[in-house]
């Protein structure tokens, strides 16, 4: 596992989205243990109670769930995976609209450029 | 949450030359803290003091309640700028000097470290090069059983393979229930362990927080406010 971080952002942060990502795409699946404290923070050459804080706030969104002696797992609940997928589709196209806005793109040609991106590479067999 | 070391009210002058001015501050157990500061800003001094090498002019400092003296040397681990072995050691006569002076030295650990570390008891210490020496220094001082730990420089003046195999070393075997002190002006290879920093500038401190609510409140790497604070230095 390997996390390119930006010194600028918190760094449980950063460690929580990338195992969102991790989630949603599937790598890590419904009932999958996640790595102990220990063993992430070796492995990411971080602060242990770093990755605790991290564990903390992905229990505390319930993506994440503790067994008492056995570790951490991730939450066999579809519905909190569909949330957060949903929430980071949102901070996508937040960022992509106003984007396009800053561009100085009208909202019809947007939705047109995006429309079209897509037309595209179905055309394109992708 | 009982503090592992308090440091109240410090100066420390030197002849006519105040080093450290008034400085007070507490380091809670299980946390990694960064004493950043420039060359001549007082950090060397301050790891000096806490360590017992030297009595601070004002006020008073004490580890686990201890105030620091021969008895408080037992429950702190050390690891000077300068390396406290003899050049006529090899590597293993320096872990049998640790343990002859240092009752909680554990000679187990040592051995796992020095493997991690690529080390033979059988080097000649003489013959180590800087980065090498830099990690039988570290060896020696996380192999003692204390509660708190300081590191003065341990990446100074060693190449960025060295750096990272310390930093590595320093993950994988520090106890969780020991406080870790380390003193450096190397900022962005390091600040990703801290979980509080010390911003020490002329002797004086003036900034100690949490490392991520910096990063969330500045939006800014560690290593950026400390360029911003000692810039005109």
């Amino acid at each position: 596992m390997t996390i390119e971080f930006d010194n600028n952002q918190p760094i449980y942060l950063q460690i929580m989205n990338y195992l969102k990502g991790e989630i949603i795409t599937g790598k890590l699946k419904p009932g999958d243990k996640i790595p102990s404290v220990r063993e992430l923070a070796a492995e990411l050459q971080i602060n242990p109670n770093t990755v605790q804080r991290t564990f903390q706030e992905l229990e505390r969104e319930e993506i994440v769930e503790t067994r008492r002696g056995m570790g951490r797992y991730v939450t066999g609940r579809e519905e909190t995976i569909m949330k957060i997928k949903r929430e980071m589709a949102q901070d996508i196209l937040e960022r992509f609209v106003r984007g396009m806005q800053e561009l100085g793109f009208q909202s019809e040609e947007i939705v047109k450029a995006v429309a079209d991106n897509i037309a595209a590479k179905e055309s394109r067999g992708m | 949450m009982d503090s592992i070391l308090q440091v109240r009210q410090v100066s420390k002058t030197y002849g006519s030359r105040q080093v450290l001015h008034n400085v007070s501050f507490e380091l809670g157990p299980g946390k990694i803290a960064g004493l950043l500061g420039s060359n001549g800003s007082g950090k060397s001094t301050m790891m000096k003091l806490i360590a017992g090498l030297a009595q601070p002019s004002a006020g008073s400092i004490s580890v686990l309640d201890t105030p620091v003296g021969e008895e408080s040397k037992l429950l702190v681990s050390f690891m000077p700028d300068r390396p406290l072995t003899e050049k006529w050691m090899k590597v293993g006569d320096a872990l049998k000097f640790m343990r002859d002076f240092y009752p909680d030295f554990d000679p187990e650990k040592a051995r796992r470290m020095l493997d991690f570390m690529t080390l033979s008891e059988k080097s000649k210490i003489s013959s180590l090069s800087k980065g090498m020496n830099e990690r039988l220094q570290l060896t020696l001082a996380l192999s003692r059983r204390a509660r708190l730990y300081m590191l003065d420089e341990p990446i100074g003046g060693v190449d960025p393979v060295a750096r990272t195999k310390i930093l590595n070393a320093l993950m994988e075997f520090y106890e969780e229930d020991s406080t870790i002190l380390i003193s450096t002006h190397l900022v962005s290879d390091i600040e990703r362990i801290f979980d509080e920093v010390i911003f020490i500038k002329e002797g004086e401190i003036i900034l100690h927080s949490d490392v991520e609510e910096l990063r969330l409140q500045r939006g800014k790497s560690i290593d950026e406010l400390f360029r911003e604070v000692y810039a005109e230095c």
